[in-house]
């Protein structure tokens, strides 16, 4: 599995320029970021970490094109996306982000397989090309035996799993995961993990935004937020890879 | 996205909720079956009266006392002054191209016989009532100009009367008490059926001079003159005011048949109208009940919301599934309400006596409304819905 360095020559996916949210909660101005400048290069591995308040999930929000920043510019793939109403950025949105959300957000009485299908139905692909790349994504996480299981029937990591390949099917240029591993058990956690790890080997650029130092630790770079700033950026330098973690948890069962 | 995928997110939904779909298109269902049931009983009903007084025969006049203009208003001034048999004779003698001339009395009563009784509406009028009268006699013979002369009391029955009366007997010859008097049967009719044939069905029919004399008159209603040549009907009308106007001025009206008809298709009219409007406000209730459901929906649904948004869904696909939703609600209850609306019509028809016609045109009125009724009361959760920040829809739990 590669370690960073050779990606941070390589192209700038997203950036945020001095971007700042301000939004008033019950009356009071809220400065939920201040002049924040990150960028994501594809193919990186990058965390953003910080406590509940600290503005970290506004970020994602913006990051994720579900927000847009009060004064700052945000560029992905070199477009100025600042701008752009809610249907163009509903269109960027779905072109670009994949989101693996912590409560998994599955659409509940529907099969995996359509779950999956969701982003193409917005982008207008149709028919056989839907359902064949829909397949495609659930067998790359690993579920292509469970197509046709409702979200109700999969277990909590099965879910998640099903999220990321939803993320996957458009060929987003960044997968954006919030708290990926915040709703699941242990072990299905360091499976989740595993698997963006993996993807990311593969070339996907993915984004983790947690409160978890630990979880953080499976990046290869690190974005410290807090108080609505970036207070400091760093590669990882004892990465944690799940894929070692699950073997170790897998000899420990046999062994008992 | 396409219509075609709002259309199946749409139905997918509505088949998720199965019974509150189902209980939610009942309120459009039942109110286009009473749009379309209501409508059609409406119509009916004016089809069979217009269609019974044209059988008539168009060479009818009706002469009647006191003024009425142009419509039956409320306003109409009771009659100072009622027509007498005389006034019969002189219309008689007096105007040319006249076939018959006919006297009229009607009056509420009820007939005995032994036990039983049976609540009449008795028509008197002179030996040529049956030129005026519709129905055909079943047996016996009608009262004669002698009887007429003597005051006799004679009395030819409805289907309905003898039905009721002489289960299963010839009447003929038989007697009935009518306001305390023995009258003698001496014929019946044949039943006009239909639901207002039900009506002559219970009808008895004696000598005017009879009538008058048992409920104490010396007036009578109505006096029916049948031209001999249709086409000269508006000379004849002429005659008869010219006969008429020495003695009783303006105070009396005389109607043609197309007089008449065109008075009660007014009528009859503004009935089905109200009866449309009263299933109408079913309709409307329908619709509310949808958008009731729609707004619950859209709140139960705001993490759908959400998701779908998040994943690219823009303002348009969001809204187009809402209303897709409750249009499909509607235009399935209606398709319902359509079915069950017609059937019952027609099963109306044949079951009871009540004409029932159900025209295209009140099917195609009831079916628009229901699906505009889905537009209107489906817009405003949808655009609701539409309108949620993916944020916040999210984060919902």
């Amino acid at each position: 599995m590669a370690e960073g360095g050779a990606e941070t020559s390589s192209r700038v996916v997203l950036e945020t320029r001095d971007v700042s949210k301000q939004y008033r909660l019950e009356g009071v101005e809220v400065n939920a970021l201040q002049a924040v400048s990150i960028a994501i290069r594809a193919g990186e591995m990058v965390s953003i970490m910080g406590p509940s308040g600290s503005g970290k999930s506004t970020l994602m929000h913006i990051i994720g094109l579900l927000d847009q920043p009060t004064s700052g510019k945000v560029i992905l793939e070199g477009d100025d996306i600042s701008s752009l109403s809610p249907n163009e950025l509903a269109e960027q949105r779905n072109k670009h982000i994949g989101f693996v959300f912590q409560s998994f957000n599955l659409l509940s009485r529907t099969s995996a397989q359509a779950n999956v299908e969701l982003p193409l139905v917005y982008a207008g692909v149709s028919g056989a090309e839907r359902v064949r790349r829909a397949k495609e994504a659930l067998e790359h996480v690993g579920l292509g035996n469970r197509l046709g299981h409702f979200s109700s029937q999969l277990s909590g990591g099965q879910q998640q799993r099903v999220a990321i390949a939803r993320a996957l099917v458009n060929d987003p240029s960044i997968v954006l995961a919030d708290e990926p591993t915040g709703n699941l058990d242990s072990r299905s956690g360091i499976e989740v993990m595993a698997m963006l790890q993996e993807l990311n080997a593969q070339g996907i650029t993915v984004v983790i935004v947690t409160h978890d130092d630990r979880i953080a630790r499976h990046a290869q770079r690190v974005i410290r937020v807090f108080d609505g700033r970036v207070k400091a950026e760093e590669i990882v330098r004892d990465r944690v890879l799940a894929a070692q973690e699950l073997a170790a948890l897998s000899a420990e069962e046999v062994t008992g | 996205m396409n219509f075609a995928e709002s259309f199946r997110i749409a139905l997918r939904a509505l088949g998720a909720n199965k019974a509150r779909s189902v209980l939610t298109m009942l309120g459009v269902v039942i109110g286009v079956a009473a749009v379309i049931l209501l409508v059609g009983i409406g119509t009916g009903v004016q089809n069979e009266i217009t269609g019974q007084i044209e059988g008539l025969g168009s060479n009818l006049l009706f002469v009647v006392p006191g003024q009425f203009e142009g419509g039956m208003s409320a306003n109409a001034a009771p009659p100072s002054r009622r027509f007498t048999l005389d006034d019969a004779d002189l219309l008689a003698r007096r105007v040319p191209g006249v076939d018959v001339v006919v006297p009229v009395i009607q009056s509420g009563s009820i007939v005995k016989r032994g036990n039983r009784s049976v609540r009449v509406v008795v028509a008197a009028a002179n030996e040529s009532g049956g030129e005026v009268f519709s129905g055909t006699l079943a047996g016996g013979r009608s009262y004669r100009k002698s009887e007429v002369q003597a005051g006799a009391r004679v009395v030819v029955i409805g289907s309905n009367v003898r039905d009721t009366l002489f289960p299963g007997q010839d009447p003929v010859g038989k007697l009935v008490t009518l306001e305390g008097q023995r009258f003698t049967v001496v014929g019946y009719y044949e039943s006009l059926g239909g639901g207002l044939g039900g009506d002559q069905d219970s009808q008895v029919y004696i000598p005017i001079t009879t009538a008058q004399r048992i409920f104490n008159l010396n007036y009578i209603n109505t006096i029916v003159v049948k031209a001999s040549d249709p086409s000269r009907i508006e000379v004849v009308k002429a005659d008869i005011r010219r006969v008429l106007i020495p003695r009783y001025g303006e105070e009396f009206t005389v109607f043609t048949q197309e007089q008449t008809l065109g008075l009660l298709s007014d009528l009859l009219n503004t009935l089905t109208y109200m009866l449309a409007g009263i299933a109408g406000i079913s309709l409307l209730v329908g619709g509310i009940g949808i958008m009731n459901i729609m707004l619950v929906s859209v709140s139960e649904r705001t993490r759908e919301i959400g998701i779908r948004k998040a994943v690219g869904a823009r303002t348009y696909d969001i809204l187009s599934q809402f209303v897709i939703e409750a249009v499909g609600l509607s235009v399935l209850g209606g398709i319902i309400g359509i079915i069950i609306g017609w059937g019952g019509a027609a099963l109306m028809s044949k079951l009871t006596p009540v004409p029932t016609n159900v025209t295209p045109w009140a099917v195609a009125v009831a079916f628009f409304f229901a699906a505009g009724v889905g537009v209107f009361f489906g817009v405003y959760p949808a655009w609701k819905a539409s309108q949620l920040d993916p944020i916040v829809a999210l984060r919902y739990e």
